[in-house]
């Protein structure tokens, strides 16, 4: 179906754009991955956030999850891999699925770590970022997956599953991927493996990657006073945006960037 | 007319038998296919009295995706006279693909 706003991100700023939209009214749906796998959930104690001093990352999470689901907003747990604007709509795939939306809000955090040497070149030569849509390009073969959580071992199990050969790299400290013209083998931390393809399971991907044409400033996407990014439609929040990386900050864009985004729903959306 | 769904045997004949050809290959379980399956359609409605718009599952015809050597999908390929002129792996705007078809027509 069609969404009002899509949000990427189920942090603070991506649920408090979400449940700002839903008091407009408007549909939303939030895609991002498991709640364990937050930076935040790691917080073993929060002291800056007004009204709710000691608490932890778990608890907030657990109690802004909560909220945004009484409020309406939908879920999906997987990764945003790729974008495209058509006809005043924004059509995300999310994994092996796709879905549309008038406006986008963006609040998956900060994308941690440097391309690998070889990344790059290789990509789409044996290099992927989607277990579900290459992995059955590679059955029967040698492929590695670097992954940096639960979801990364599941659609490591899933290429199993479907016949590859996988080696798993764990959170590795620096990896290099070797061949010329495709993919031979990959090194991550002194072992390498000889590959035909490598899956690159980071948990977020650049908003550069994911967005082509988004203006970023010092590393962090640009925004202005509403949140908005110079891309139609495409609006901004939490980390992504610049420091401070804070809970209250995110929230509060959050809640400018979902307004934002239910406005240009209004105008901009088909007929909902 | 919609876009033509190529199989192995057929490929070479409709490939050779056009100037110009477009073809997407794709399968069911990939996401960014199913962004790019709205753009072909419109490939097919601006440049189909010219140019053959066709797609291959690569899970119906693995001949064909290990011939061409595609190795990750969405891959869109341009022919010209019957040989590969250019392919684009990954989600690309309608521009990205007019462009070539206009530099190839």
């Amino acid at each position: 179906m069609s969404y009002d706003v899509l949000v990427i991100g189920g942090g603070p700023a991506g649920l408090s754009a979400a449940i700002n939209v839903r008091a407009r009214n408007k549909q939303v749906l939030v895609v991002s991955n498991p709640m364990e796998e937050s930076p935040l959930w790691k917080a073993e104690q929060i002291d800056n956030y007004l009204g709710l001093p000691g608490v932890t990352g778990p608890e907030m999470l657990r109690v802004m999850h909560r909220h945004a689901q009484a409020a309406g907003v939908e879920f999906r747990e997987g990764k945003v891999l790729n974008t495209m604007h058509m006809e005043n709509a924004w059509y995300v795939s999310i994994g092996s699925d796709m879905e549309s939306a008038a406006a986008i809000v963006l609040a998956g955090g900060v994308s941690r770590g440097k391309k690998f040497p070889g990344e790059e070149e290789l990509l789409g030569k044996g290099v992927s970022y989607c277990a579900t849509c290459d992995g059955m390009l590679y059955r029967g073969r040698p492929v590695a997956v670097v992954g940096y959580g639960d979801s990364a071992r599941k659609e490591a199990s899933f290429l199993e599953g479907i016949g590859c050969k996988v080696t798993y790299f764990h959170r590795p400290g620096s990896c290099s991927i070797q061949g010329s013209g495709k993919v031979e083998s990959i090194t991550c931390d002194g072992k390498t493996a000889a590959v035909d393809c490598v899956f690159l399971l980071r948990p977020t991907m650049a908003p550069t990657e994911l967005f082509p044409g988004l203006a970023v400033e010092g590393g962090y996407v640009k925004v202005d006073r509403r949140m908005a990014t110079n891309l139609p439609g495409v609006f901004a929040a939490g980390d992504c945006t610049g420091l401070p990386l804070q809970v209250a900050k995110a929230v509060g864009e959050g809640l400018v960037a979902g307004q934002s985004a239910a406005a240009y729903a209004v105008q901009n959306g088909q007929g909902r | 007319m919609a876009v033509k769904a190529l199989k192995t045997a057929e490929f070479d004949g409709a490939i050779q038998g056009s100037h110009v050809a477009v073809v997407d290959f794709w399968a069911d379980w990939c996401g960014p296919c199913k962004m790019v399956s709205p753009v072909i359609d419109g490939l097919e409605k601006a440049y189909g009295d010219r140019v053959l718009v066709a797609k291959v599952n690569v899970d119906d015809e693995h001949e064909l995706a290990a011939r061409f050597g595609v190795s990750s999908i969405p891959t869109v390929i341009f022919f010209r006279d019957g040989a590969e002129v250019e392919r684009k792996i990954g989600v690309q705007t309608a521009g990205v693909y007019q462009a070539i078809l206009e530099a190839n027509l």
